[in-house]
């Protein structure tokens, strides 16, 4: 739940309104980017994401050193765990209550 | 200097320590707070302790949303389960944390219809696709995670779901810091600020600190570096007999917050007249419940909660560890009847709690130490 997530805008989504389309290292999932809007957001743009919601727009490079701290907390498969839990729109089943698919680590 | 080889500018981390000791009186004793237990990971972490000179205290914070919450929350949340057709959904942190009858975790292999999200939205989702249950998302964290609920709620009301609700949990980083000061067991020089919360409310909250307390305050990332940073830019103001809030994080944290977080939060919450935090007792105005507007969707009206009030296991003295009077291993409890697999008191059960922090660390570290050769 604390973990800022660093992602990267792939393409806004009109539908639900206020998302994106964000990859974390190769995991595609659909991000609420309603408080970032005003910032002025959009693909190839970096965001730090709190539990499915983008809360602050970041340059490449401090998306690259947030991951790697992530990497040398130990908390890499907690944080891709939280992105492939998150589900990718509406139309979506719920989100699955233990999902165990092994992730890439970081580079 | 342990881990040095590690990281990613040596150099840039030799200097900065060296820059340190220089600053450092040797005459006197510092104690400075991270507030955020993202911090006391990274300090952990990284063994920065080992790169300050020894009259520099790193005194860890109440910032790890986990741990401050009393058990009776648990028990309160976990009592809505025992209604007909009812989903508890909370995050994976709120699993292992334990209430008097165990927990979440423990409750959904008694059967219990517990289910782990990783977004509100997603438990929104939940209520959605089961229209004929209902779904109470047991919410959580500081400032980084009330602005995701807000949204949620007011995309629940908006779509008129009425089969959701929102047990709200969520504390507010200022009284916390307030509470601290006003201990009178507390001697805090100054604060090492949290990262995350500030990119929601930026540093103009913090300024009574520095005016008020005179208490000097750096917003501060979380790489090693931006820590050794942070203490030096304490360490200069306190040389020069100044107090101020600093932004050492300026890469992630605007100095005004962000305005559209901050105004989804004021239009879904109120401030609570106190709530109580776990190891701190109460403290006035500390935490967000949902406002009239919400009143529908709020758990604790759509439920009638026992609101339990539990105190610690007398033996555990998380209170004092979580003030920072007592360091982790001074607790009695510690690596024996409260571990990270087995904890008892809820600074073990978080990665961000000092006591498994501390525990994954520096305990296990010494523990290989005092084998016998």
């Amino acid at each position: 739940m604390c973990l800022a997530i660093p992602g990267m805008i792939v393409s806004l989504a009109g539908d639900p309104a206020h998302s994106a389309l964000v990859e974390v290292v190769g995991v595609r999932r659909r991000v609420d980017i309603s408080l970032v809007e005003p910032e002025g957001i959009g693909p190839g743009d970096w965001v730090l994401i709190h539990v499915g919601f983008a809360m602050s727009k970041i340059r490449q490079q401090d998306a690259e050193d947030q991951l790697r701290m992530l990497t040398a907390l130990g908390e890499t498969e907690a944080a891709m765990e939280e992105v492939r839990g998150y589900s990718t729109d509406d139309t979506d089943p719920p989100p699955r209550e233990h999902p165990q698919p092994k992730g890439r680590s970081f580079p | 200097m342990r881990y040095v080889d590690e990281f990613r500018e040596p150099e840039l981390i030799s200097q900065t320590s060296e820059e340190i000791r220089r600053l450092a009186d040797p005459g006197r004793h510092y104690r400075f707070m991270e507030v955020c237990g993202g911090h006391t990971h990274a300090i952990y972490r990284f063994g920065l302790k080992d790169l300050l000179p020894p009259n520099i205290e790193l005194v860890h914070g109440p910032g790890c949303p986990v741990c401050v919450l009393p058990m009776g929350r648990i028990d309160d949340g976990l009592s809505m389960v025992a209604g007909e057709g009812v989903i508890f959904s909370a995050f994976g942190d709120m699993m292992r944390v334990p209430g008097t009858h165990g927990s979440p975790l423990e409750h959904k292999a008694r059967g219990a219809d517990i289910r782990i999200v990783y977004s509100p939205a997603d438990a929104l989702k939940l209520a959605r696709a089961n229209p004929g249950r209902h779904v109470m998302f047991f919410a959580i964290g500081f400032e980084t995670t009330a602005p995701s609920t807000a949204l949620t709620l007011i995309r629940a009301k908006a779509e008129g779901i009425r089969n959701f609700s929102v047990f709200c949990n969520h504390v507010t980083i200022i009284p916390a810091i307030r509470a601290i000061l006003d201990s009178p067991d507390m001697r805090i020089d100054a604060f090492i600020g949290p990262g995350h919360v500030s990119t929601v409310i930026g540093c103009r909250p913090y300024e009574w600190i520095a005016r008020h307390e005179g208490k000097p305050i750096v917003v501060s990332g979380f790489e090693p570096l931006d820590v050794l940073q942070s203490v030096v830019m304490i360490l200069r103001q306190m040389q020069r007999g100044e107090a101020r809030v600093e932004n050492q994080y300026r890469r992630v944290v605007p100095w005004d917050g962000n305005r559209a977080a901050l105004k989804v939060m004021a239009e879904v919450f109120t401030l609570r007249s106190y709530f109580e935090w776990r190891g701190m007792g109460f403290i006035s105005q500390s935490a967000l419940a949902l406002n009239d507007e919400y009143s529908d969707w709020d758990a604790e009206k759509h439920f009638s909660i026992p609101g339990i009030r539990v105190t610690d296991p007398k033996a555990a003295q998380c209170g004092e560890v979580l003030k920072g009077v007592l360091k982790p291993a001074q607790c009695k409890l510690f690596g024996n009847e409260c571990t990270p697999e087995r904890p008892v008191g809820a600074l073990m059960v978080s990665s961000e709690g000092s006591c498994a922090a501390y525990y994954q660390y520096e305990h296990r570290k010494s523990q290989l130490v005092s084998i016998p050769a």
